[in-house]
């Protein structure tokens, strides 16, 4: 666990690089995680997966599985491959300052 | 952690029965989740997992089973293996397991290669035709270990 500040925000991150506490994550933090991450650019459609992501865990507590992100984030299976070719569900999670998805699926 | 992170894995595909499937295509899901190369080869009476006629009437074995804890008189009464079956599908509907051919569909998507096992195709005489979609090629053992190259191989 390590608190870091992220442009200009100050975060707690755990030992994998997720947020402890969702809410100290705004979109310039994101940003700034992505481009670390290997992520530069972040488009519009890594973006519609990242809100879908965050929006997701903070209304149901989890992050939704590989599964429903292809099917109702609006960004197709082979598409988020594409756009986060190192794992799309976890980076994602990452980017969006969630916990890291625990599923199997 | 500390350990070199596994960067491939080719998984085999031998049985046909439904608890003999879904391990193989969690494993190869989660390895593309997290961003490992992955490949799945069907062999044997694995094929049914991607046979087009037979991927969706895939059953649990309800005879000779000890884990479903039945009689083995009860495992052998008709509609037996359909209903379990049908039981663990729903199960596993609700944990937001797709079924076999959509589960095949998203681990191609996620940019796994699936393969059918040459002398398997030869000896049920089957052709490309009878396969799903996403099947990418029919190859040998010979083209399966050139591909498992640098990789772990998975028997299952």
């Amino acid at each position: 666990m390590s608190t870091q500040t992220i442009a200009g925000a100050e975060v707690e991150l755990n030992d994998e690089g997720f947020f402890v506490h969702p809410e100290q994550w705004n979109e310039a933090v994101g940003a700034v995680i992505a481009r670390e991450a290997g992520i530069d650019p972040m488009t519009d459609r890594h973006w519609q997966v990242v809100r879908y992501m965050r929006s997701q865990y903070l209304e149901t507590g989890s992050a939704p599985s590989i599964r429903t992100l292809g099917k109702a984030s609006g960004v197709p299976v082979k598409e988020l491959y594409q756009l986060f070719p190192k794992g799309p569900a976890k980076l994602a999670a990452k980017i969006a300052g969630i916990p890291k998805p625990r599923g199997c699926i | 952690m500390g350990a070199a992170p596994i960067e491939k894995v080719s998984i085999i595909v031998s049985k046909g029965s439904f608890d003999g499937i879904y391990p193989a295509l969690i494993m190869a899901n989660g390895a593309r989740m997290d961003g490992i190369e992955a490949s799945l080869f069907f062999t044997f009476f694995g094929l049914d997992a991607v046979n087009k006629a037979r991927n969706e009437h895939v059953k649990v074995a309800s005879v000779g089973n000890p884990g479903l804890h039945i009689a083995t008189w009860l495992g052998g009464v008709p509609g037996m293996s359909a209903m379990v079956t049908h039981k663990l599908a729903k199960r596993m509907e609700e944990l937001d397991f797709p079924s076999i051919p959509e589960f095949l569909e998203l681990i191609h998507d996620s940019g796994a290669g699936l393969y059918a096992c040459k002398a398997s195709v030869d000896m049920f005489e089957l052709t490309k035709a009878d396969f799903i979609d996403e099947i990418d090629d029919i190859i040998t053992v010979g083209e399966f270990y050139e591909q498992a190259a640098g990789g772990q191989i998975i028997f299952t």
